[in-house]
């Protein structure tokens, strides 16, 4: 090897200086900015961050893609899901009239709402893509409410960040940043092709981001949680997904 | 400051002791961290794609609905049909944490390549044919079909390299990040037409999967004709830059 020049010593320490300080002024700018994800410690948080943060900052106001009525797929794919008890049977069979849905957390009036309630609000319909982090997809015609009525009708808190949201399947949770929560193609959905949302496609109610993989759309949600940090739900990854190993955030 | 004469001294000496390196430390530097990217990118691709080896055409497609072609392989999910009496375990997590991380890497390494390939004059010099015949192309594959030496002896790269590099670089790695990218949800809001010009999200998978086989493909050849041309002073010149001596060119 030739020895180092002392010019070479000086450009090596200056690019070094100069990415190292780089790097902390993007690091602090994307804290600033909530450009962090919460899965962002361990191995592959750099690139959950670029990801998250570019994401962020190229699709904050873009509008998913919606289709025309003859796209939608015939039939559309249920995903299996875990059994959902006897506890769940039991609301189905009294057609989900006891069914709530809770607004709590960083909210001026929490409130719990009923799906016939919930199909009262102001509705949105939009045919749009829903694809799986495995490959597949289908498309379809979803029907609800946008979660940014019922953020109104509550009155979020000015400090709120995210909105955690949980299923009646208790080990399933999830949450998404104001941009997805405040988005409105973001539906509380309760109807699907013109019909009530099926059971296997997660009716009485499911959370539709239509910006993301379809883990994100959390099928029979029961409760929504305005907060302004993820440290304190469950072990502070943000969902339940980091904590069996998939990404936050499912843009990609 | 840098220009000082005790710093100028060994910087205009060195040119005249040491050989031009084969490879400028930039191209070497790139070329094995794309090398670390393409492998995980490859490895965490096909753990991805084991959970549901079909493929489709246009907007959408799942076990529903008629498969282009489907993957004669087991799956890791006990949705798909596949014919096998079992399923594999689930490793999508770390595989897609894995495969957009290693994405990264490729992408900001290409970047840096692709900036220094043209500014360093690497791409005028090393990678664009100085004309393009088939006469040309034609005997260098006859010459490569002929004997193994041809490939030693050649220290630039013929005709037909520089065609397969610029493939490669120009056309293959950005059409896998195109289609890899047209079938991400949020990018499919901000750019459309990323996805429509392929026919839709499936199509995109479908095609980021056969120009996937493609890179393999080049990698494959690519690792037999260094083979064929003398591994060792090949892998030796692509980490240390040392051109071989002609002993070492058999």
């Amino acid at each position: 090897m030739s020895k180092l020049s002392r010019r070479q010593l000086i450009t090596a320490g200056l690019a070094t200086t100069a990415g190292a300080s780089g790097l902390a002024v993007a690091a602090a700018l994307a804290r600033r900015y909530g450009l962090i994800p919460p899965d962002a410690g361990g191995l592959y948080g750099p690139g959950e961050t670029l990801t998250y943060a570019a994401q962020r900052l190229l699709t904050r106001h873009s509008l998913a893609r919606e289709f025309s009525a003859g796209q939608i797929s015939k039939p559309p794919f249920a995903n299996e899901v875990s059994p959902l008890g006897d506890d769940f049977k039991r609301l189905q069979q009294g057609s989900f009239a006891a069914w709530r849905l809770a607004v709590d957390g960083m909210v001026a009036r929490p409130a719990a709402f009923s799906v016939d309630e919930l199909k009262s609000f102001p509705r949105r319909t939009q045919i749009t893509h829903l694809a799986c982090e495995e490959g597949w997809s289908y498309i379809a015609e979803w029907t609800g409410v946008p979660l940014s009525h019922i953020l109104d009708v509550v009155g979020t808190l000015p400090q709120a960040r995210y909105v955690v949201y949980r299923s009646f399947q208790p080990d399933w949770w999830e949450s998404i940043d104001m941009a997805d929560a405040l988005h409105p193609q973001t539906l509380v959905a309760h109807s699907m092709n013109g019909g009530s949302l099926p059971v296997p496609f997660g009716g009485p109610l499911r959370l539709r981001v239509p910006r993301q993989l379809a883990y994100k759309s959390l099928k029979y949600i029961t409760r929504l949680t305005v907060t302004d940090s993820l440290k304190h739900f469950g072990k502070g990854l943000g969902s339940s997904e980091p904590e069996t190993g998939y990404a936050w955030y499912a843009g990609i | 400051m840098a220009d000082s004469t005790y710093g100028a001294v060994p910087a205009s000496a060195a040119p005249l002791a040491a050989p031009r390196p084969r490879h400028a430390a930039i191209v070497r530097l790139t070329h094995w961290i794309t090398t670390l990217a393409f492998l995980a990118l490859l490895l965490s691709g096909i753990e991805i794609l084991i959970s549901h080896p079909r493929f489709y055409w246009g907007e959408a497609g799942n076990v529903l609905s008629p498969p282009l072609f489907k993957l004669p392989i087991p799956a890791s999910r006990a949705t798909v049909p596949t014919g096998y009496g079992y399923v594999l375990p689930d490793q999508n997590g770390w595989s897609r944490y894995l495969h957009f991380q290693s994405a990264w890497v490729a992408v900001l390494t290409g970047f840096l390549y692709v900036v220094f390939g043209i500014l360093s004059g690497h791409f005028r010099r090393n990678l664009l044919p100085a004309r393009l015949s088939l006469r040309e192309i034609s005997a260098v594959i006859a010459s490569h079909l002929r004997s193994r030496s041809a490939a030693a002896d050649a220290w630039s790269y013929n005709v037909l390299q520089r065609l397969a590099y610029l493939l490669v670089i120009f056309v293959l790695f950005p059409l896998v990040i195109w289609t890899g990218l047209a079938m991400s949800p949020a990018i499919a809001s901000a750019f459309p037409p990323a996805v429509t010009v392929w026919g839709g999200q499936q199509s995109a998978r479908t095609l980021h999967f056969f120009i996937s086989i493609a890179l393999v493909v080049f990698l494959l050849v690519h690792l037999v004709m260094v083979w064929r041309s003398g591994l060792r002073a090949r892998v030796r010149a692509m980490i240390t830059g040392r051109p071989p001596t002609p002993e070492e060119r058999t």
